[in-house]
């Protein structure tokens, strides 16, 4: 039985391109268009703190080393593709039949090797700079707490504990200004990331890992949970907001403040902790002390609700103690089963958390 | 049509030998074994001192000398075993084959009442803290797999004593026989492991 | 080797009717049948767990959509990967090397066929087991369905207290019972290569497909016993209340980390080195050349499945290891690029000086060749640890490894399709049909996989079921979703052309596409026997040497 030969070759050519430089190129281009600020949009390639700096250098190397290596083999590729097709009307004999050369076959090693090489160098570097960096005199101490599904903030040199907001002094060259967060978990794991601040690092239980920040512009930088934590993941967001030192400062000693009593919200004051309220949250001064739920002292003082999920309205407030699962669905706070009275009041109360 | 070149070998095909399918197979389930094993082992070491209760090793655990020259014995009359079904000895096969069951049986029952001392008087079970979970998961791996190997002399002993085990097989019988000596040489590592380095 | 001409029934299996051939499926031993047998079933896992990911592309194509609840997707994803990866990516090598491997060396079938059997029906009692979750986890609590807790199980979440209902413990078994199918495989694989390989076929002789299958086979059995171990510690603290990964009690989460990617980073490998087996088939074959420097594939192949050992923590390079500790994995990842790259270098090496023809199974080859360029190269990004900080747990990297899997595995596995179809069944796949296939699923692809590392430069973790405006992530969701179609019409072409020809394709005979290795010496489909008689080889292409028998390879190698 003679073997078949198909006579026709490929009548579509197969050869093309790949998107991926374009689309880089654009996404990189549109993410330019936000020059240098904080912002919603959270590109690596923006980076405004010195860790992330530091791993955008070793980043756009890499890049280039990459890109070279995609154009010189991928260039072959398609050269070898185009160059070697079998024509129409070819005779069937076949090509030399080569099995190997030992001297191309040693620079296509040795060339790899050496690429690694400097690879290598740049990323012992790196890591090791970001990795070892020391506690500079007066740097800013935080622990952050990983929950199901937001973030406990806690200031242990200051005597703040908030939520989900971390506030932290600029640096600038003059002063250089650190904040050292100390990354713990009360459940599972999560994992903190800030793009434009620095690469993530893991928040796991019964372990304590160390990372740092040093943001160089004021404004809120946005991040979310990076570690599938479970039903909520999604909507664990965390914000940055980096201020003045002075400004810093005074935000400071306004969270240390505890609350003021108004008489005017007295009812929901007392609702509050008649009902189990105090058994996951803590405010600072009264008998509060729940550590399940997030510290509600200075409530009024941060941007949004449920790590993110809502802008921080009277409405969403409300909302939110309504039923829990309408703005984050599986979240733990239970449905409290409030009338809408008792909301009112508690809602009234909040409101002067400020 | 083809030439009759295309046909002459060089090489000697005559002795064109390779090597027994079983042995490799069972070869690799060992190999394969083996890395279970060790990924054990290594929860057991990393696991030691690890403990945040009581009780620990050094309090509760006694060294099983008895069990542990019972199990490695029974390698030395497997061995004897094997040696008398290839000079196709069928009664002194079946009896060292019995007598490595029953030293297999000693150790199994050491175990079990060391096992039973741990729990009733010491009150060492797998969820008391973490040498009760490496220790109970480790010599339990270890002992549910002398449990197969027991089970799987017993039916050779059982074929054996119906006249179905001859000579011809002494490759069969000596692949359970590879697996019961990876058996012992893990215990080997898990009393390494476990009463000494552990303790 | 003596050819007669022997004309062959061509049969597909016994006729009968529907229930003798079920029942000759049922009890068959025969490695041919039972490899048909793990790549049908895998193609419909395929299919199931592809739809699950346009489901998860629906409910991401647009910011806070609520098409699908959190619940529900975080089950989509977690169901996605664990079938894709165990239901379809170890079948299919399993398929391959159960069809292939005794053909290709010359045997009348695998070393141990009632094992082979047994191997096919313990994976799919894994795969039903998993899929049944959806219908038994809720049980008495009402809590659970399917896992939810990713592919990979990160501890704690899986503990008792963060993952209640038995979801879990289906993830576990399911994958335990089919585990074992992989494991005994493997065995068989090994046996049967170092055992049954016809006269004259040194190991230095045999088809790279076989070498290749050696080398994942002795993988798979170093591989996957750390899974086996780490399941089985998960099943004793979620039973027995062990303290494994329990941190109240002092556990170790990260301990569930380096275990489970001990498996999981070999893991990746012995998905893809099968697709390079296939590729050094086909390639060499419409190149009209052999393969560029077999002894250094060989020898590559055998690195990367050394070193693929060694890397395993370049997926916790956020886990809060030490500067040492990420320097030494950074260093093992990128050394085993080396090989993998020296691999494109090979087969770029057999097509220079060819004459390449365009059938379906080079065009795949081709789409193999850059996408999986471009997946080293991104691989290579990612291992450089600082970068990594950056792009781990992100969109990015789930580009990453689709282009491995998608634009390098799935690629060879169509390629292979097309290329040993008309073997098994004796007709050829439609080349029109496949050729809408081909561009369909490129198209798609592409649209789905390029923007989504854009995605995760700019901040898209990934396991999110929604994500708010205004990140700038919605242009390129969008997009990618739209990829989606595009593959599942490409899959729809595969289908049909796989149905279709089996009754209307064109009539293969033995050989359709003038190839060299053993399996194209019988007829097409090969009898139960495989050979009318075991045939003796003196090269590395023996049907080569037949064919030219003024200029065999056995002068030359």
């Amino acid at each position: 039985m003679t073997p078949r030969l198909l006579k026709r070759p490929g009548s579509l050519w197969p050869g093309r391109k790949s998107a991926l430089p374009l689309a880089l190129a654009t996404g990189m281009l549109a993410g330019t268009v936000y020059a240098g600020a904080p912002g919603q949009i959270t590109n690596i390639f923006e980076p405004l703190s010195t860790p992330a700096e530091s791993v955008y250098q070793s980043a756009l190397l890499t890049l280039a080393i990459c890109a070279v290596i995609f154009l010189i083999v991928g260039g072959l590729l398609l050269y070898t593709t185009i160059r070697f097709r079998r024509r129409a009307g070819d005779d069937s004999l076949e090509p030399p039949q080569i099995y190997g050369s030992n001297q191309i076959e040693l620079a296509w090693t040795v060339i790899p090797i050496l690429i690694v090489f400097v690879l290598v160098l740049v990323t012992a570097r790196t890591t090791a700079d970001v990795q070892n960096q020391p506690a500079l005199p007066d740097s800013l101490n935080v622990t952050v707490v990983g929950h199901q599904w937001w973030w406990e903030i806690r200031y242990p040199e200051l005597g703040i504990v908030t939520a989900n907001e971390l506030h932290v002094p600029v640096s600038n060259a003059a002063k250089r200004k650190l904040t050292f967060l100390r990354l713990e978990s009360a459940d599972v794991a999560h994992s903190f990331w800030v793009p434009q601040l620095a690469g993530k690092t893991d928040l796991i239980p019964n372990r304590v890992n160390v990372m740092w920040i040093e943001p160089k512009q004021v404004g809120t930088y946005l991040g979310n949970c990076a570690e599938y934590c479970g039903t909520q993941h999604a909507r664990m967001l965390v914000r940055v907001i980096a201020h003045e030192p002075e400004d810093f400062a005074r935000w400071a000693a306004a969270q240390q403040e505890t609350g003021v009593e108004e008489p005017r919200v007295k009812d929901g004051r007392q609702l509050f902790f008649a009902t189990s309220c105090i058994n996951c949250h803590a405010i600072r001064g009264t008998v509060a002390k729940g550590r399940f739920g997030p510290d509600l002292t200075h409530l009024m003082s941060r941007d949004t609700l449920a790590s993110g999920a809502a802008r921080n309205t009277p409405e969403k407030l409300r909302g939110w103690m309504r039923n829990p699962q309408t703005i984050k669905d599986g979240a733990l706070m239970p449905d409290m089963k409030l009338s809408d009275e008792e909301l009112d009041h508690i809602t009234a109360y909040l409101q002067t958390l400020k | 049509m083809i030439s009759e070149d295309a046909f002459r070998m060089p090489v000697n095909l005559a002795e064109w030998r390779l090597p027994s399918r079983r042995k490799v197979a069972v070869a690799c389930l060992i190999a394969t074994e083996a890395a279970m094993f060790t990924i054990f082992v290594v929860a057991y070491l990393y696991y030691l001192g690890k403990s945040l209760t009581g009780p620990y090793p050094a309090q509760v655990l006694e060294t099983p000398i008895l069990s542990t020259i019972c199990l490695l014995g029974s390698s030395l009359t497997i061995v004897v075993a094997e040696r008398a079904l290839r000079r196709a000895n069928r009664g002194g096969f079946q009896l060292w084959w019995a007598f490595t069951i029953l030293l297999a049986a000693v150790f199994l029952g050491a175990t079990a009442s060391e096992w039973h001392r741990l729990i009733t008087v010491h009150h060492l079970t797998i969820s008391t803290n973490l040498f009760g979970t490496t220790f109970y998961s480790l010599v339990g791996l270890h002992a549910s797999h002398v449990v197969v190997g027991v089970t799987l002399l017993g039916l050779i002993l059982v074929l054996s004593l119906r006249g179905h085990v001859k000579n011809e097989h002494h490759e069969h019988v000596e692949m359970i026989s590879w697996y019961w000596h990876f058996v012992d040489a893990v215990w080997v590592v898990v009393f390494t492991v476990v009463y000494v380095i552990g303790r | 080797m003596a050819f007669q001409e022997i004309a062959l029934p061509q049969s597909l299996g016994t006729t009968g009717s529907i229930t003798e051939r079920l029942h000759e499926l049922v009890v068959t031993v025969d490695h041919k049948k039972l490899g048909l047998m793990y790549i049908g079933t895998a193609l419909i896992f395929l299919i199931v767990s592809g739809s699950m990911a346009g489901l998860i592309r629906a409910q991401l194509a647009v910011p806070n959509n609520d098409l699908i609840s959190p619940q529900v997707f975080n089950r989509l994803f977690t169901m996605h990967g664990t079938a894709m990866i165990f239901l379809f990516g170890m079948p299919i090598v399993a398929g391959l090397m159960n069809y292939l491997v005794p053909l290709m060396i010359g045997a009348r079938d695998m070393a141990f066929p009632r094992l082979n059997a047994f191997g096919y029906w313990m994976f799919l009692f894994g795969g039903l087991l998993l899929f049944f979750s959806y219908l038994a986890a809720p049980g008495l609590s009402g809590h659970g369905s399917a896992p939810d807790v990713g592919w990979f199980a990160y501890a704690p979440l899986t503990g008792r207290a963060f993952s209640q209902g038995h979801s879990t413990d289906y993830w576990i078994l399911a994958l335990l019972v089919s585990g074992i199918g992989s494991i005994v495989s493997a065995i068989n694989v090994i046996a049967t290569i170092v055992s049954l390989r016809c006269k004259g076929m040194t190991l230095m002789r045999m088809p790279l497909f076989v070498w290749l299958m050696l080398i994942v086979s002795g993988m798979i059995l170093s591989a996957l016993p750390p899974l086996t171990a780490a399941q089985i510690m998960l099943l004793l603290d979620r039973f027995l209340g062990s303290r494994f990964f329990d941190t109240q009690a002092g556990g170790s989460a990260v301990l569930w980390q380096h275990f489970f990617w001990i498996f999981g980073h070999p893991e990746v490998y012995i998905l893809m080195i099968p697709g390079f087996a296939c590729v050094s088939e086909i390639i060499p074959v419409f190149s009209r050349k052999p393969m560029f420097g077999y002894p250094m594939m060989v020898a590559a192949t055998v690195m990367i499945g050394s070193i693929s050992m060694s890397v395993w923590a370049h997926h916790m390079f956020s886990v809060g290891m030490t500067s040492v500790g990420n320097t030494f994995f950074a260093v093992s990842t990128m050394l085993v690029g080396i090989p993998t790259g020296i691999k494109i270098f090979n087969w770029l090496g057999t097509m220079y000086g060819g004459k390449i023809r365009f059938e379906l199974p080079m065009i795949f080859c081709i789409g193999f060749l850059f996408q999986f360029l471009i997946a080293g190269l991104t691989g290579i990004m990612l291992g450089v640890a600082p970068f990594n900080w950056q792009l781990t747990d992100s969109y990015f990297v789930v580009a990453h490894f689709h282009y491995v899997l998608i634009g390098g595995l799935l690629f060879t596995i169509f390629a292979a399709i097309y290329y040993w179809y008309p073997k098994a069944f004796g007709r050829m796949l439609d080349r029109k049909l496949g050729l809408w296939h081909f561009w369909l699923f490129l198209i798609g692809f592409h649209l789905t996989f390029d923007p989504q590392h854009i995605a995760g430069i700019l901040g898209m973790p990934r396991r999110i079921y929604t994500f708010d405006p205004g990140r700038g992530w919605e242009i390129y969701n969008l997009i990618s979703s739209i990829g989606a179609i595009f593959q599942a019409a490409g899959l729809l072409c595969l289908v049909a052309n796989l149905l279709l020809s089996l009754r209307k394709g064109e009539r293969a005979g033995d050989d359709p596409w003038d190839a060299w290795t053993l399996e194209w010496t019988t007829t097409s489909p090969p009898p139960e026997y495989n050979f009318e008689t075991l045939p003796e080889v003196r090269s590395r292409r023996p049907l080569w040497d037949l064919k030219h028998p003024k200029d065999p390879d056995w002068k030359y190698e």
